[in-house]
């Protein structure tokens, strides 16, 4: 931003130290870019011209590893347990979680600071310290090899972020609006319903992409609760993909390149409020 | 912590304003304050049964099952052994080698990681063509899964035909073990960990440093600071919540690494790569000692919550002291 002017320092021509700051740059991605490019060239070779070319492109180009993934129904399964799992979790969690940031940001009442506190103390606790307790729960419940048993649980550890950020977005919006609408007849529900979500929605497609992206990528849940197969999701199928074609590199790469398509075809859509979410949750973590 | 959002005060001030005038104006029939009351326990109740129930009841079953000898099966544990899980545990060379790997993550993290993301933000806030195209880029591979993370670079870092020994070779160099030898493994698992998160440090330093008014190092350089000093004096105290904010995320992610390290080496080769939540997966869900696991979580949950506290204590506190300041001066 402050850069628009031309380069700071005196010392070095601007011509050269921006060439070189630039090449800095161009490394590093190449560092993020290579391994994907591998992963998506790798796909369309074979494992012997993996070992024998592994940086040309591939010849002859070999598209069975891609087609095979695409033609096989656990992987449009997995697909669609995830896209399931993903949209019911989001739902849940920013339903809930707006209602409770509603009362958190516009009510006073004794033990508000306590309980948000209490709330707000679960964004650093992770899975793993819960897990084993949660999944006796789970048994015991019935809800191993049901989706329930991933969705309520990651719903319930969405809480925290998703009503801190909500808080936040609730409370910036004038009081004179809550008087005007009580003064017209409209309850506490009314209020919520017809004025408060609507004028919020930017936070809520933020908390809600932060939801879909956490679901998705979801993997130690998943790994304990789903035994059958027909369950599985996408980080898991992959994972035991891999452990079944160990040796098949290509058709491996080719299965990941695959899983990735629709997490990098979501954040291309969704990429402003998943930015926007994920700073507003660090600077208010 | 909101100080370090961009305009700390601006939107606290209808906040405070409207918890104040939110209640006389419904509590103005009679029976208000009661209905107030059942609205707020209406729309508190599911988010509270939900978190009770599946966040913080399990976490305190854990602390009860991990004073107990328990192979979670058959009826709850009756087997009570105090605190004797906690004395196995931390006299147990795996446990011990899980907290040193931890460190020895966390530090690689703060040393090289975070420079690192600090440099590429500060590069990409200049004017760089295609500065758009690279935030892209680097944020990537952090929506990722871990789970295919892990996977890519099982491939590219596998010893005999991976990408990585076929370039090292390309230049005459020998190719390593990575993952398979216990000297470099560490170094294998934070060469992905950087790859997978770097991007999001730089996210969150981009909107720190954008944050800072322009004015500030515009007159820096007015009198005359060169660009090194500009940055020690101005940019870099001004970015001190933001980066502390980062460090913060950093130990708590390296704290609770699992996946990753699940995936691909499942704490191997001999325990070189373990870490605390592998080894609470691998004694709970494989070898049934459910309260031995237990007992780790219970130390997870307790390093977390201990570092957190002491963080928030002292690191964070100047910039907690603007907010509560702020807050005060509205109530």
């Amino acid at each position: 931003m402050n850069g628009r002017r031309g380069p700071a320092n005196p010392v070095i021509p601007g011509r050269l130290r921006g060439l070189s700051l630039h090449l800095v740059v161009l490394v590093i991605a190449a560092f993020v870019v290579v391994p994907l490019l591998y992963g998506v060239l790798g796909g369309f070779k074979d494992t012997g011209q993996l070992s024998t070319n592994p940086f040309g492109l591939p010849s002859p180009w070999v598209p069975e590893n891609y087609t095979d993934v695409i033609m096989s129904a656990s992987f449009w399964r997995q697909l669609g347990n995830s896209t399931f799992i993903a949209i019911v979790t989001t739902v849940i969690v920013v339903g809930v979680s707006a209602m409770a940031a509603f009362v958190f940001a516009r009510f006073a009442f004794r033990g508000r600071e306590f309980l948000f506190t209490l709330f707000a103390a679960g964004l650093m606790f992770p899975f793993a310290v819960a897990i084993l307790p949660l999944f006796v729960l789970l048994r015991t419940f019935g809800l191993l090899d049901n989706p329930f048993g991933v969705i309520l649980p990651q719903a319930a550890f969405g809480l925290p972020m998703t009503i801190v950020i909500l808080r936040g977005f609730f409370r910036a919006i004038p009081g004179e609006l809550e008087e005007a609408a009580t003064l017209d007849g409209c309850g506490a529900f009314g209020f919520f319903w017809r004025i408060l979500l609507p004028m919020a929605r930017p936070a809520i497609a933020t908390v809600s992409v932060l939801a879909v992206v956490a679901s998705w990528n979801n993997f130690m849940l998943p790994l304990v609760v789903f035994n059958d197969p027909n369950w599985w999701t996408i980080p898991l199928g992959v994972q035991r993909f891999q452990g079944q074609h160990a040796s098949e590199t290509a058709r491996i790469l080719a299965y990941i390149v695959l899983a990735m398509i629709p997490a990098l075809g979501f954040y291309a859509v969704a990429e402003r409020h998943l930015i926007g979410g994920l700073t507003a949750g660090a600077m208010k973590g | 912590m909101e100080t370090t959002t961009t305009e700390p005060g601006a939107s606290r001030l209808p906040a405070a304003e409207a918890g104040r005038k939110a209640r006389p104006v419904r509590a103005g029939a009679r029976g208000g304050r009661l209905r107030g009351l059942v609205t707020i326990a209406l729309f508190l109740l599911p988010g509270l049964v939900l978190f009770c129930l599946l966040v913080v009841a399990p976490i305190l079953v854990a602390f009860y099952t991990s004073t107990f000898k328990w192979s979670g099966l058959g009826g709850p544990p009756t087997e009570f052994v105090g605190l004797d899980n906690f004395t196995r545990l931390f006299a147990n060379e795996v446990f011990l080698g899980d907290l040193w790997h931890g460190a020895v993550l966390i530090a690689l993290s703060v040393v090289v990681q975070l420079p690192l993301a600090l440099g590429i933000a500060l590069l990409l806030n200049q004017r760089l063509r295609g500065r758009a195209f690279y935030r892209l880029v680097f944020f990537a591979p952090y929506i990722l899964s871990e789970a295919i993370t892990a996977v890519l670079f099982t491939m590219i870092l596998s010893p005999d035909q991976g990408l990585a020994n076929q370039i090292l070779g390309f230049f005459g160099l020998d190719g390593l073990e990575w993952f398979a030898d216990q000297s470099t493994v560490l170094i294998a698992l934070f060469l992905v960990m950087t790859w997978k998160y770097f991007g999001f440090h730089v996210i969150i330093y981009l909107a720190g440093r954008q944050g800072i008014p322009k004015e500030l190092t515009e007159a820096a350089q007015i009198d005359g600071a060169s660009g090194w000093k500009v940055f020690r004096f101005v940019t870099l105290p001004l970015l001190g919540p933001t980066i502390r904010i980062s460090v913060f995320l950093s130990v708590i992610g390296a704290i609770q690494l699992f996946d990753l390290v699940w995936i691909i080496t499942e704490g191997g080769p001999t325990h070189s790569s373990e870490t605390m939540a592998v080894t609470m997966f691998e004694f709970g869900f494989n070898r049934f000692q459910v309260g031995y696991a237990s007992a780790i979580s219970v130390v997870m949950f307790l390093i977390s919550l201990v570092f957190a506290l002491a963080y928030q204590r002292f690191v964070l506190r100047r910039d907690l002291e603007g907010a509560t300041t702020v807050m005060r001066d509205q109530r």
